[in-house]
């Protein structure tokens, strides 16, 4: 309801950020990386990061304004939905959401030609689960907080760091050995490697591992988002 | 407390109802009553006094942490859901929905308690028509008054067509034409046989609204029982208000004595309790005390506060 009056303005992001960003490196830069080019690398670690940071935005100013600011969700518990009701409505948006601009990143991807088989789809379902793995943690934390003096640095030291070094432009490997070791215990450098193969029509060999790290995240995220968001509500 | 409230007809029943917060108690185990079918019942009191967490209690969305309370004849732990589906609540800060227009506010409410959509358009219209929003439907939330927001706040109250309606401070922050529109809704309500619980700290609308009441302080009941019957009780037919000059205040010991049932020397006026104000205004001239300003009263709820607490209402 809220989303249909927004629907517009989130459309236009959805489709202009990746192609200005696929646009902007990936055409400029036309070097090959692990035998593709560097934009049939990029683009599927760009997806991933997208949802992360998607996932990011949605999961704090917002629903601190619901929380707290506007009170939405007192209003809405003193009707016959629960706290568990409120909490699986703002998941089962979130997915929505993840997978709206999922799939828009991924008709901009054909337009640039960097899928190159049919099982390029199932990388929607990866980064929305890359989105819930950290999306639902985050909304955790987001339900602890008073002010949202946290968020910013949710923002700089972790989402903008995994944007920049978590696998997205260059390959772990490149990293020194204790970085590479604390970028494959985040969910973002697995959902871009299984993404990345799942591109070029083909499967990470760790793919059950990076899909288990992913769904983990998103579960303890949602414990322990079932925890903190009763807490702060129901005094 | 009506000797004959039993709990079987009771909408609300509380016996020994206490709230903690970590230490602080918000509730103490005194709270005790009971709200009859078709009244309106209020909880008249300071900030800070309990109000809130009672009313919170009864809306079913803050479990007590000792007590008994039955809501609608129900246990509140147990059957949140099923009560708060009966439930209208007007929390104390309006929790309408920004992004949504006007009667977007009352569709998507609506849906929270599964009212077909058919229903709940036509509700929609008529409850805007009844709280005089309804050419402002199609209108974005941000720019209405506050008045105009409380009013959509109550009108979201009642999409469920609700038997009892909890109002927190209903008033609190509106302008006096604002307040007596929102009075005026609320009355028409009560006619119409809704039940209603509210807290106010303003006395006239305690004595506007309320059939029956329970004077809040300090996380306790201090009284309870109809606005008429507290005055009768705690206070006398009339007040006599005086005012004098500021350093006359220390030469008035004792002169006042014997003029008045009770005297209460405020910092900026003095109040005297009499059965017949103009008698004991006489009186206090026959002594030869010279106030600027003299005024006969009845008496207000004010009055009863200030008996029962030693203090104003709102400081």
């Amino acid at each position: 309801m809220v989303y249909r009056r927004t629907w517009k303005g989130g459309m236009f992001v959805s489709f202009a950020s990746p192609i200005l960003f696929l646009a902007a490196i990936g055409i400029g830069l036309v070097h090959t990386v692990g035998g593709v080019s560097y934009l049939t690398f990029l683009a599927p670690g760009l997806l991933a990061a997208t949802a992360m940071q998607t996932a990011f935005v949605e999961t704090t100013y917002p629903v601190m304004a619901k929380i707290q600011w506007l009170r939405t969700y007192d209003g809405m518990l003193a009707t016959p939905l629960t706290v568990r009701d409120v909490l699986g409505g703002e998941i089962g948006w979130l997915v929505i959401r993840l997978a709206t601009t999922a799939f828009a990143f991924f008709l901009v991807m054909v337009l640039f030609g960097t899928v190159h088989s049919l099982v390029a789809l199932l990388m929607i379902p990866v980064v929305v689960l890359n989105g819930l793995a950290f999306g639902a943690p985050i909304f955790a934390f987001t339900a602890t907080q008073r002010k949202d003096k946290g968020f910013p640095t949710i923002g700089r030291f972790i989402i903008t760091p995994l944007f920049l070094l978590g696998g997205v432009f260059f390959p772990i490997a490149q990293l020194p050995p204790i970085a590479q070791g604390i970028a494959w215990a985040t969910p973002l450098a697995h959902s871009v490697v299984l993404s990345r193969s799942l591109a070029i029509g083909g499967m990470n060999p760790s793919a059950l591992i990076d899909v288990a790290v992913l769904a983990a995240y998103a579960t303890l995220g949602i414990i322990a988002a079932s925890i903190t968001l009763p807490r702060r509500l129901v005094r | 407390m009506a000797a004959s409230a039993t709990r079987a007809d009771a909408l609300v029943h509380a016996r020994g109802l206490t709230k903690r917060f970590d230490k602080l108690v918000a509730v103490d185990a005194m709270i005790d009553f009971d709200v009859q079918r078709g009244e309106a019942f209020g909880f008249l009191g300071p900030n800070g006094a309990g109000k809130t967490s009672t009313m919170r209690m009864i809306g079913c969305v803050s479990s007590p942490s000792g007590g008994e309370l039955r809501v609608l004849g129900l246990d509140p732990v147990i059957d949140g859901p099923r009560i708060r589906a009966r439930l209208g609540v007007v929390p104390q800060a309006d929790t309408l929905d920004m992004e949504l227009r006007v009667d977007e506010n009352l569709l998507t409410y609506a849906r929270y308690f599964d009212i077909p959509r058919d229903v709940a358009r036509a509700r929609t219209q008529e409850l805007l028509e009844f709280v005089q929003l309804k050419d402002r439907a199609k209108d974005e939330v941000e720019p209405l008054s506050g008045g105009m927001k409380r009013r959509l706040t109550i009108a979201r109250a009642l999409v469920n067509e609700p038997g009892l309606l909890l109002l927190d401070e209903p008033t609190t922050g509106l302008d006096p034409q604002a307040r007596h529109l929102v009075w005026d809704r609320l009355y028409r309500l009560k006619q119409q046989g809704v039940t209603i619980v509210l807290t106010t700290h303003y006395m006239d609308e305690a004595e506007q609204l309320c059939d029956r009441l329970v004077v809040m302080d300090k996380a306790k009941i201090v009284a309870s029982g109809s606005p008429r019957s507290l005055i009768d009780q705690y206070s006398t037919r009339e007040v006599l208000e005086l005012r004098f000059p500021i350093d006359a205040a220390p030469a008035l010991d004792g002169k006042l004595e014997g003029v008045a049932e009770r005297v209460e020397v405020l910092p900026d006026r003095v109040l005297l309790y009499a059965h017949d104000g103009e008698a004991a205004a006489s009186a206090v001239h026959q002594r030869g005390l010279r106030p600027e300003s003299t005024l006969v009263r009845r008496s207000t709820l004010e009055d009863v506060f200030l008996r029962l607490t030693g203090r104003s209402l709102i400081e």
